[in-house]
């Protein structure tokens, strides 16, 4: 990680983060089920939900980490 | 159709009212010369944080996306879904790309991304490529937005015939090309914002409403036929419905910030900065997106699509009225009124954005290039101005005159042509290895290929690979621009060889994308 210093605005190692969010939802076979259900919503539908806010949080800690 | 609801209708003008005062007044907001191109057509790149993520929010999150995701929940099931993994993988894009792309056309002074691959690749003809791509899968994206404020007039109760049918759809153009031309980008920004405040208050009040009204969100998921609730399980040799539900997502993404109007909404930001902090705020979108497809469900529940009262306007509309005749059946005038103007000011945002996007490529990449290569500032404005009303116009025309059908194909076809100007400008970000020839026979391969498969299934977005034994229904604009990589990267080197000519020189340097 200490070159993620000298390499300002390029390649960090952080970045790699970004993938868990690729692989969570572009695999449907993951998520494409009824159950368990949340408040009578099906999983397809609050798995996909609740991996948008997964997402943004993810972003702001790399913007937060790899920030200047 | 049902009778005019005036209540409805009198918040839905004045909200309108505000917003036409609210597009003129912008032209003095951060006030700049509005003579100058960068200052009509991108704000003077001004726009903190905050206001460009209600300007690329708007951007993205259309009218039309609010009517039609819903409707597709509506009509075809799961999915319609496909728009949640879509608005999750376009941000690390955003937040990776595109920042290193505003620091260069800050640098340079690019207002398009034909400008930028000009300057990478010094090759006018490509860039060329670049902006007619952008243009012509911007006009039917700006004629789709007019649907939404069609649907939503309709559901108003107001009708006629002839002229006096769209008459209310004309005047909302002539505003909007009006406030456009006046204040450029300043518009829709301002707009933008108060836009977005109705559109939230509109989702939250239907998500929380809406389910008490019809018993839990149990009842409403038990209203929906089974096999509209999950992608259907793929067969034996066949990735099936999960292939092309994640390539629909993986592809639109990729296209999405291609599209000029999109570009234009980043390149107004402030510093790279806001725009990585929009990669996280911009999400709230996707969210409430994700909200809004749950409401065709809804409206099924609702059973909206069996009342009689309703039924004149799913025969006019189909299924994009399923979202206002849930509206309009769960909520009392008043807030009906303040939903449709939502829906209806949500139109005009983009379609501003669109046209301003447009015009700045026409000026630039084709007018600059090719026809005036020595305007004065003023002069350059000027054409921008003149062509986003020629454009709006060409849309409004398009509207008025070709069935919505055709609107909706040829944006579909835009998506798989705007996704092949991505090894020039998104990978262009990166590197310079690409010969600017091969790029061009890329991009043509690609436009051909992905016009070819879309006719062979019917203007449908997926098409079914064979390779072997098996099959891989997956998104037209994937498979073409994997093959548009495959020729400019096989052809660079041949290019190289075989051309004695350097090539052109590089405008930018590796600096300019840092910050």
């Amino acid at each position: 990680m200490t070159d993620s210093h000298t390499n300002r605005g390029g390649w960090r190692w952080w970045h790699l983060l970004f993938v868990i969010q690729f692989v969570a939802v572009l695999w449907p076979p993951f998520y494409n089920s009824i159950e368990p259900r949340w408040i009578g919503i099906p999983f397809f539908y609050w798995y996909q939900m609740l991996w948008v806010i997964i997402s943004a949080v993810v972003t702001a800690v790399i913007y937060l980490v790899t920030r200047d | 159709m049902q009778d005019v609801n005036w209540v409805a209708l009198t918040i839905f003008v004045l909200l309108f009212g505000l917003i036409t005062w609210l597009g003129f007044a912008a032209a003095h907001w951060r006030r700049g010369d509005l003579d100058l191109l960068h200052e009509w057509g991108l704000g003077g790149r001004r726009f903190g944080t905050i206001v460009t993520w209600f300007l690329v929010g708007g951007d993205v999150y259309t009218a039309y996306t609010f009517i039609a995701v819903p409707a597709l929940a509506f009509g075809a099931g799961a999915v319609a879904f496909f728009a949640v993994p879509y608005t999750i993988v376009i941000y690390p894009f955003l937040f990776l790309v595109f920042p290193r792309l505003w620091n260069v056309c800050r640098k340079h002074g690019y207002i398009t991304s034909g400008d930028f691959v000009r300057g990478r690749f010094g090759n006018r003809w490509l860039a060329l490529a670049i902006a007619v791509t952008g243009i012509v899968a911007t006009m039917p994206y700006i004629a789709l937005q007019l649907v939404g404020i069609q649907v939503v007039v309709g559901a108003l109760g107001i009708s006629g015939t002839g002229i006096a049918a769209d008459l209310p759809l004309i005047i909302a153009f002539a505003v909007l090309a009006a406030f456009t031309y006046s204040s450029g980008l300043r518009a829709p920004a301002s707009i933008a914002i108060v836009k977005d405040i109705l559109i939230y208050i509109t989702a939250f009040a239907a998500i929380i409403v809406i389910p008490i009204e019809l018993g839990g969100f149990g009842k409403i998921f038990a209203a929906v036929p089974t096999q509209k609730l999950l992608l259907a399980v793929p067969g034996p040799n066949t990735t099936g419905a999960y292939g092309s539900y994640a390539t629909l997502a993986l592809g639109s993404a990729l296209a999405l910030f291609l599209y000029p109007h999109s570009l234009t909404g980043i390149l107004s930001a402030s510093s790279s900065h806001a725009i990585r902090r929009n990669a996280a705020m911009l999400p709230g979108y996707s969210f409430m997106l994700g909200l809004l497809a749950l409401f065709g469900f809804f409206a099924i529940a609702a059973g909206v699509g069996k009342l009689p009262e309703y039924a004149a306007g799913f025969k006019q509309f189909g299924n994009n009225f399923a979202v206002p005749a849930l509206l309009l059946h769960s909520f009392p005038s008043w807030f009906v009124g303040v939903a449709f103007a939502a829906i209806g000011i949500g139109a005009l945002v983009p379609a501003a954005i669109m046209s301003i996007a447009a015009a700045n490529l026409y000026t630039r990449n084709i007018h600059r290039e090719f026809i005036n290569s020595n305007p004065t500032d003023r002069h350059e404005s000027q054409i921008a101005k003149w062509v986003s009303l020629i454009v709006k116009v060409g849309a409004l025309v398009f509207i008025l005159f070709v069935p919505t059908e055709y609107a909706i194909q040829l944006q579909l076809l835009g998506g798989i042509w705007i996704i092949q100007t991505l090894p020039s400008v998104m990978l262009g970000v990166y590197t310079r290895w690409f010969n600017d020839w091969a790029l061009l026979l890329g991009w043509a391969c690609g436009i051909g290929t992905g016009t070819a498969m879309a006719i062979a299934v019917n203007l449908k977005s997926a098409y079914p690979l064979a390779l072997g034994s098996w099959t891989f229904p997956g998104y037209i604009a994937v498979y073409t621009v994997i093959l548009n990589l495959v020729i400019a990267a096989v052809l660079t080197p041949v290019f190289n060889a075989l051309s004695a000519r350097r090539a052109p020189v590089d405008q930018t340097a590796a600096a300019d994308y840092l910050a």
